[in-house]
């Protein structure tokens, strides 16, 4: 009897404890998610008073070529910024040991992470100019005539990869060195014992055992890169005039069109059907990747 | 890059629970009968930091003559203004007064979230076009505050190096691209002008009335960008980008033609009167720059615009705030704005704003507003000035003739007005 009252005591104690966050949760996330599904299915003007117009948005959705420009960028973006989490083992690898300035370093590669995208869009625009840009004018030096790196349409998309590439490396260098120190050192030692050099070690004990750490990255990167936004809108421009840039067919990504129509066309029932869409698509990638994770994630 | 991102939609979420949650708390009673001696404070909602000073100043002065009524200005920088004020009026929470553009106007006023003016309200005494402009389906709403005209901003050093002479009130499009053509010098990587597109007040819009054109039909349900004159009013910026007279598309997207002029690369820009201040303050324009009137085409023509002040439909001292509109629309208000800020729509103030600077020709700015046409707006402005830009896009990068990029916005915008 007094047991079962203590798991009582104790199951209200759990409950007290995870309250704030799970009325927070629901209240700022898992109301608005539903909201949202069911604006997606109104047409809803720029100062609210939806009407239902049932799947009226889902129809336009799928026959607005907007829509599929966007997630053909987004995709090419979300796959070639999976690049950096290779490079990101890489670093981290060189950085996981003892050496002079070690801190330095990590903190250089961290900096890009904790600068605002922003300014750090803000200051790319600049490098990326076609006549008084830093790239440019390097170019020119050795004799190369550079396009306008982000108003060109063959070189808009990569440009941008560029930034995203260079601007998360640094966190995930972060997570990644912290899975490589949670490697026991034993497993290295008696690899030593074995004969067996620091490539083999790297191939046979830190990337096995870094398996998990780097599955949660790729989840993060996966769903963060298909949200792309605030560099697409600085390196574009905002609004209206972003269109502007040729190459905005290739630099559009679906939260800056969910943005377009939300806030700028006042068309807010049918951008509610886009995240809606986002939603869709990165529920679905991200249980494909748990699905897929069984065959190279080791865990000890 | 990744989890920010995903934080600033979780952001979105918030606001979006937040604006819910604020049209829950406003809708309480607001039953008071008005007291006209009780004591109100009113919001002011701009956007220009640069007159906030000036608008501090009106509104001070306001409290004096209306010692029951205190105004605060409240600031939001342009780049949020716009959709913080949907929020605050889906929320209930806008200012009891604000800023009104031309290209919102109609989407407030058809919503019925701005209050219009009360029976005699006097708009006589600002241009016409602007009046107009804040008229929708026969009421005025609100009062003009400012105004601004189109000019061509030209830089005396590149003229005097190519021995062109200045520009003169009358010339036409021949001679502009006469000087055009003149003032180009690939080698020193200087253009004639800029046929810049993300700025149709300044260029398009002025050039497709010129040409004699329309953009949009009087009554607001029909696009005139399948008419033959308004493609011509296109065709004289895309000509001069054929003729290299222009910096491309490209350049354009990486420096703007504003910073190209300021740095000597373009001799005639296409400006408003509000880019006074930004020259005079131009360490390199200062000295160099003059303004001229807008060539003639079939006709001559320059767009106007002004700001409006407005009183919110859900104002809780409606009265009140009409009177404080009342008093920004006035004289004496306007002579204090034409001081620091821009052009006072008030007829007849404006010569204090144009005397400022004794070396410009600022008369330009006014002597057109008798030729000025409207700013071309309808109920859900932004929908077609998107598809603008997405349309002509292809034919300022060459991609396509301009005829045909016409004809597709014609068609496009032909949808959208359908379901304004």
């Amino acid at each position: 009897m007094a047991r079962r009252k203590d798991r009582a005591t104790e199951a209200l104690w759990a409950y007290a404890f995870i309250a704030p966050t799970a009325l927070g949760l629901g209240l700022f996330y898992l109301w608005p998610v539903l909201q949202t599904a069911y604006f997606s299915f109104t047409e809803w003007g720029a100062f609210g008073g939806h009407e239902w117009t049932g799947v009226d948005n889902y129809v336009r959705l799928v026959s607005d070529p907007e829509l599929g420009r966007a997630l053909v960028n987004t995709f090419t973006f979300t796959g070639l910024g999976l690049l950096s989490i290779p490079l990101a083992i890489v670093f981290a690898a060189l950085l996981n040991r003892k050496m002079r300035g070690v801190g330095v370093y990590r903190t250089l590669f961290f900096l890009p992470y904790v600068t605002m995208p922003v300014a750090v869009a803000m200051v790319w625009r600049w490098l990326y100019n076609g006549d008084y840009g830093l790239i440019n004018n390097a170019l020119a030096l050795v004799g190369v005539d550079g396009p306008n790196w982000i108003a060109d349409p063959d070189t808009a998309l990569y440009a941008v990869v560029v930034i995203g590439i260079w601007s998360s490396i640094g966190y995930n260098m972060i997570i990644l060195l912290a899975g490589m120190q949670s490697i026991p050192a034993d497993y290295y030692e008696a690899a030593a014992l074995d004969g067996a050099g620091p490539v083999r070690q790297f191939v046979r004990i830190t990337l096995p055992l870094l398996s998990p750490t780097a599955f949660f990255v790729s989840v993060i990167s996966v769903i963060g890169s298909l949200q792309l936004f605030d560099l697409v809108f600085v390196i574009a421009g905002s609004g209206a005039s972003a269109r502007a840039n040729p190459a905005f067919p290739r630099l559009q990504t679906v939260v800056q069109l969910f943005y377009d129509r939300a806030f700028v066309t006042n068309d807010r029932g049918y951008a509610a059907a886009i995240v809606m869409v986002l939603l869709l698509i990165i529920v679905i990638l991200t249980a494909v990747q748990f699905r897929l994770q069984r065959r190279w994630v080791h865990y000890a | 890059m990744g989890s920010r991102i995903f934080l600033n939609l979780k952001l979105f979420g918030t606001a979006l629970v937040a604006v819910g949650l604020t049209l829950t708390a406003c809708s309480g009673g607001d039953d008071k009968a008005a007291d006209p001696n009780e004591k109100v404070t009113l919001t002011y909602g701009v956007w220009d930091v640069n007159q906030q000073p000036a608008m501090q100043e009106l509104a001070t002065n306001f409290t004096k003559t209306h010692p029951n009524i205190t105004v605060q200005v409240q600031l939001t920088p342009w780049e949020g203004y716009w959709t913080k004020l949907k929020a605050a009026v889906t929320g209930g929470a806008a200012p009891d007064v604000f800023w009104m553009n031309g290209p919102n106007f109609q989407l407030y006023a058809s919503n019925k979230v701005i209050a219009p003016n009360p029976e005699g309200a006097d708009t006589s005494v600002y241009p016409k076009a602007l009046a107009d402009l804040y008229t929708f389906e026969g009421k005025s709403y609100g009062l003009p505050k400012d105004m601004d005209t189109i000019g061509v901003w030209y830089n005396k050093k590149l003229f005097d190096a190519k021995k062109v002479a200045y520009p003169k009130d009358g010339w036409t499009w021949a001679d502009f691209q006469d000087a055009a053509a003149k003032l180009t010098d690939a080698k020193a990587g200087v253009h004639g002008t800029a046929a810049e597109l993300t700025s149709f007040q300044e260029y398009q819009y002025n050039t497709i009335a010129q040409a004699g054109g329309y953009v949009i039909s009087p009554d607001g349900k029909k696009s005139g960008y399948d008419d033959p004159k308004t493609i011509a009013g296109l065709k004289f910026w895309t000509d001069l980008l054929d003729k290299k007279q222009s910096p491309d598309l490209k350049t354009m997207t990486d420096t703007t033609p504003l910073q190209l002029f300021e740095s000597g690369k373009i001799a005639m820009y296409w400006g408003g009167s509000w880019n006074v201040p930004e020259f005079m303050g131009n360490e390199y324009a200062k000295d160099k720059v003059d303004v001229a009137p807008l060539p003639k085409g079939e006709k001559q023509a320059t767009v106007i615009h002004g700001v409006a002040n407005v009183v919110g439909a859900k104002s809780e001292h409606p009265d009140q705030a009409w009177e404080f509109v009342k008093y920004l629309g006035s004289k004496e208000a306007a002579e204090i704005l034409g001081k620091t800020g821009p052009i006072p729509a008030y007829n007849g103030t404006q010569d204090a704003w144009a005397a400022k600077y004794p070396n410009l020709k600022l008369r330009t700015f006014l002597d057109s507003v008798s030729y000025a046409v409207p700013f071309p707006v309808s109920k859900n402005t932004a929908a077609w000035n998107e598809a603008e830009l997405t349309h002509l896009t292809k034919a300022w990068n060459g991609q396509q003739p301009v005829e045909q990029s016409s004809a597709e916005l014609a068609k496009a915008m032909n949808d959208l007005l359908a379901k304004e």
